[in-house]
């Protein structure tokens, strides 16, 4: 870019801002109760311990009750189209290496109208930080069932039940080749937020599923794990380099059985060696794969945190590195030599 | 090389002539032809050229199915259509004798690869009898020459086995050709060697084979004299011979290096648009990014990311998938970001034909989308066109910070012709003018930046691509307040932001050039295209000049909005007379716009329209002998000129010549020209004007 950059290049240092910095002037108007408040505070209480400058932060989402996100942060945004965000951002992310990109979804418009853009964004690894708000509902619409929603789901559009088998997010994740995997709730702020700073900090496509209750017309589709009662004995909290462990007295632990299977077990059963050592950075995503599906749904010990964090080549990177060794090859573009790289002759 | 006819061994001059290499996909005609082009275009003549393909990369061999042509017009003057009819046919089997015989003119020559025709390959192409042997090619002048048997024979020796020397027979018939025509063979014997380098054994085969077919036109006494077509008298300059999507390609880059916006393409492999995304990837040089997505959806979504960034953003397409890019279009139109849209048309609906030309996707860019949706439009005339096409196309997005849709299509994307390469300085400027500072007062004495404060002159708002300090801004596709782009639901301001959005599009009408009309004095009779049928118009209008009649010609480049004199051009001829390669979707926006009662020409075969029916159709505008037809569905039914075509080819016209019966093409009108005003409905009729003599 020729001057869009320039408060970076010019070293002006990152002005210190508050929480109150990143809210922009817009009423927030989603239904009182919604899960959704409580994922904006965490972000607005981020941004300003991440090192960023609002003008170079820009917020992308698709359509749904979450996708109007972007316009409650004070920073470059937008509100696009249904299923689209990953698209749009994309290309934002790999002409503009200088920006932060993050792009707010749902479970209907990334896993629905927009599961192509996701994965192939996912795979490609672009620079982005996906933060996917899964209510297990459509909400905007007025109560259909999603992607995610339960087998035998009853809701507006399925009088009678729900025929489909849900996606699960993470799995499909880890299917695209994410290189970042993490799961968080909106009942826990610290934890969004420490989930959120480590998909920030990554390199590459980070996905962050965030359980998040919509009180309207899926209400309580969590509680039976993310109520405060409930919490330590059906979240299973995922601690690189540490083994697998829950439970009020961290009595429950993860085991690897010898067919790659993984199982919530007593730990007094089985001795602390026998527990499962938890590792973001394996290359093969099969383990983070196993752990993504311990839970059948969120009525099961489920675990959240980062099931994946590995390095690989960040895809608008590659196309810069292409265009610098372009032109360190065959120097600058030269117009009037490419309008003469075929045969050309003189007429006189 | 000697001027003068009376040695009889010296070439025979001639001014022109369309050559047609005709084979199964696999036999490298394509290749051939485009060899024979550039030869002729480094020799300095004028050229046209049109390659025609099927959809299959290989379809069964021998098949009438599998078979690919490239046809080439040279000439010593300036001509702009490829040609009618070919005065030669190179056949390299009896399928691609049969797909093409039809197409040619009486007296016209035949020179077919008789080791093909052999009873399996005479059956596969539906031959009952040998058609070399059972008379029915007696009205062409018939060549058989061997070209299997000897290409395999030269490269006995060179350790290359049959199989794979056969292969090299497109480089004979090239070679047999280049001597018939007398094309220096240097610069395709150096070019075999730069391209095979890395396959030695490929490289000799074909080097052998195009060798022997230039000594065999040369020794073997087939033909009575070669010919020369000499250099065409071109304005001086330095000139390349270039196809539409390259054009576009360099169109693209150019733009960016005037702009200095970096240039980013998404776009989905599509026929016939690919190519722009293979000549872009090649020169990042010019930090050139280019995106191929997972689908035509994510194309345009990355490409208006890009803008959103400050980047020139661009995605091409063809076919269906316009269709997809249909929603993110309007998103386009709402932000009010420059992005551009190309489309390089071919036959629909749906899959259609994918290889082949049409222009019907003009009403769909004009009405494709939701709401009130406008954009403008932009259409290529001629494959070098496309350059001055792309550049007016990206300048009119950036300045009015809109979406524009370039239309070229399948004729002029692969179609090649000379381009005199234009004056880098006289390339037009393209100024972003990023915003840099707020622009509005609050209510409470801050200084903001409001996204739709508009320019007063041109309604275009700010843009404003991430990174500047106190600019940040959230924008939509939910309706804006006008001013200061915040969602707004209210009734009035929906209404004001429509029409300030159609303002500002229609508005553009004072940034083009007037229409531009090729007018002699005295003429009834417009003419008026746009995109590829240029050629054909220009060819045809030449030709009812030369008869001594009066017509004019206007071809539009802008299609939305039209050049503000449109109207009053229009309304100065009795007669306005559109031919299209479509059902009539111009001559529907003139009528609907200027209450102009236009005569449509169309046809929709895949291929552009011939000179000759042009010719046909003007004379009977010129002559008043248009007869009214009520546009019905059964009319458009009767546009099927003698039942539709069977082979690949057209149809030929009536031998007396006259107008009427089969044909090619068709003219339909509605109501009554707009200034006879006798009120009388005229007779149906199929004014079907027939294929002719091939003369430009």
């Amino acid at each position: 870019m020729t001057d869009l950059a320039h408060a970076e290049e010019a070293g002006v240092p990152v002005p210190l801002t508050t929480r109150k910095d990143w809210s922009s002037d817009q009423e927030v108007r989603w239904c009182p109760g919604c899960g959704d408040y409580s994922i904006l505070s965490a972000v607005q209480m981020l941004m300003p311990d991440l090192g960023v400058r609002r003008e170079s932060t820009v917020f992308l989402s698709g359509i749904g009750c979450a996708a109007r996100f972007p316009y409650y942060m004070n920073t470059y945004g937008m509100h696009s189209i249904h299923g689209r965000a990953p698209a749009i951002a994309t290309g934002l992310a790999t002409t503009r290496p200088d920006l932060d990109v993050w792009v707010v979804t749902g479970d209907g418009d990334s896993l629905s109208i927009g599961g192509n853009h996701l994965i192939h964004a996912l795979r490609r690894n672009v620079n982005i930080t996906i933060l996917l708000f899964n209510n297990q509902i459509y909400g905007l619409t007025k109560g259909q069932y999603s992607p995610t929603s339960e087998v035998a789901k009853v809701t507006k559009s399925t009088p009678f039940g729900s025929l489909e088998q849900p996606f699960n997010p993470l799995s499909l994740a880890l299917g695209a080749e994410a290189t970042f995997v993490a799961r968080t709730h909106d009942m826990d702020r610290k934890h969004m937020i420490e989930t959120f700073r480590r998909a920030h900090a990554h390199g590459g496509a980070s996905f962050v599923e965030i359980y998040q209750n919509c009180n309207v017309f899926n209400d309580g589709a969590f509680e039976e794990i993310t109520g405060k009662e409930h919490r330590s004995d059906m979240l299973i909290p995922l601690v690189h380099g540490e083994p697998i462990r829950f439970g009020a007295e961290a009595e429950h632990g993860v085991v690897l059985h010898r067919d790659g299977s993984v199982e919530v077990v007593e730990v007094a059963d089985v001795g602390e060696p026998a527990l499962l050592v938890h590792d973001e950075h394996r290359d093969n995503p099969g383990l983070a794969f196993q752990l993504s599906r311990l839970s059948r749904g969120p009525y099961e010990p489920t675990p959240i945190g980062v099931f994946r964090d590995v390095e690989r080549p960040e895809y608008g990177a590659g196309m810069s590195r292409q265009i610098e060794e372009s032109k360190a090859k065959r120097g600058p573009g030269d117009l009037h030599a490419l309008l003469r790289s075929g045969s050309s002759w003189t007429v006189d | 090389m000697s001027d003068t006819t009376t040695d009889p061994k010296s070439p025979h001059p001639i001014d022109r002539v369309v050559i047609r290499f005709a084979g199964d996909s696999g036999d490298g005609m394509q290749l051939a032809g485009d060899r024979f082009t550039t030869t002729s275009a480094l020799l300095g003549n004028d050229l046209a050229t049109f390659p025609d393909f099927p959809a299959e990369i290989r379809a069964p061999a021998g098949t009438l199915a599998g078979v690919s042509a490239f046809q080439v017009h040279i000439s010593d003057h300036d001509i702009s259509t490829p040609g009618d009819s070919p005065n030669v046919l190179v056949a390299m089997n009896p399928a691609a004798l049969r797909a093409n015989i039809d197409s040619l003119p009486g007296g016209a020559t035949v020179i077919v690869n008789v080791d093909a025709f052999e009873e399996r390959n005479l059956a596969k192409a539906g031959y009952e009898a040998d058609p070399l042997g059972d008379g029915s090619l007696s009205a062409y002048t018939v060549y058989e020459v061997p070209m299997t048997s000897i290409t395999t024979e030269v490269s006995k020796d060179a350790g290359v086995k049959p199989r794979d020397a056969e292969r090299s027979k497109n480089f004979f018939a090239l070679g047999l050709i280049s001597w018939l025509y007398t094309r220096p063979i240097e610069a395709t014997i150096g070019w075999i060697g730069e391209k095979y380098a890395g396959k030695p054994l490929v490289m000799e085969a074909n080097l052998r084979a195009f060798k022997a077919g230039y000594h065999f036109g040369e020794t073997a006494e087939l033909f009575e004299s070669s010919y020369e077509v000499k250099p065409a008298v071109l304005a001086p300059g330095e000139y390349v011979n270039i196809t539409g999507n390259t054009a576009t390609a360099w169109g693209l880059i150019a733009a960016s290096t005037r702009s200095g916006l970096p240039l980013f393409l998404g776009t989905y492999p599509i026929t016939p648009a690919s190519d722009i995304l293979h000549e872009l990837s090649k020169h990042k040089q010019f930090g050139v990014r280019t995106f191929q997505a997972e689908d035509e959806i994510s194309g345009i979504g990355a490409a208006l990311g890009a803008a959103f960034g400050g980047a020139l953003g661009v995605t091409t397409t063809s076919g269906p998938g316009i269709d997809l890019k249909s929603e993110t279009m309007g998103l386009a139109i709402s932000l009010e970001l420059p992005l551009l849209i190309i489309d390089i048309q071919r036959g629909g609906p749906s899959t259609g034909l994918p290889t082949k030309t049409e222009q019907a996707d003009l009403l769909h860019a004009m009405y494709g989308r939701h709401g009130e949706a406008p954009l403008p439009i932009v259409a290529a005339k001629t494959p070098s066109h496309c350059f001055e096409a792309t550049m007016e196309a990206v300048r009119l997005a950036v300045k009015f910070r809109t979406p524009v849709m370039l239309l070229s299509d399948g004729y002029l994307a692969n179609g090649t012709e000379p381009w005199r390469l234009p004056d880098l300085d006289d390339l037009p400027a393209i100024d972003p003018s990023f915003a840099t500072e707020t622009n509005h007062t609050d209510s409470d004495g801050q200084e903001v930046f409001w996204p739709y404060i508009r320019d007063e002159e041109t309604l275009a708002r700010p843009w404003a691509p991430p990174g500047v300090p106190g600019l940040e801004h959230r924008i939509g596709g939910l309706e804006k307040a006008d001013g200061s782009g915040n969602v707004a639901y209210d009734g009035p301001n929906h209404e004001r932001m429509t029409r300030l959005r159609a303002a500002k599009i229609a508005g553009i009408a004072r940034d083009i050039p007037p229409t531009e009309v090729d007018d002699e004095d005295g003429a009834e009779v417009l003419v008026i295209g746009w995109g590829s049928t240029y050629g054909a118009i220009a060819a045809g209008v030449q030709r009812v000049r030369a008869r001594g009649h009066r017509v004019a010609q206007a071809h539009l480049v802008h299609l939305n909005p039209f050049p503000a004199d449109l109207g009053a051009v229009l309304g100065r001829y009795k007669r306005v007379l559109v031919p299209e390669v479509n059902l009539g979707q111009l001559s529907r926006l003139l009528r609907a716009e200027y209450l102009v009662d236009t005569v449509s020409f169309t046809q929709v075969q895949g291929i552009p329209f011939r000179a000759a029916a042009m010719e046909a159709a003007i004379i009977h505008q010129i002559e008043g002998m248009t007869d009214i037809a009520t546009d019905t569905p059964g009319d458009l039914l009767a546009v099927v000129p003698g039942g539709a075509p069977t082979t690949p080819t057209r149809p030929s016209g009536n031998a007396n010549g006259a107008v009427g019966g089969s044909g090619t093409g068709k003219a339909t009108a509605t109501g009554e020209p707009n200034r006879t005003g006798d009120g009388h409905a005229r007779p149906t009729a199929n004014p079907t004007p027939p294929t002719g003599k091939v003369s430009e």
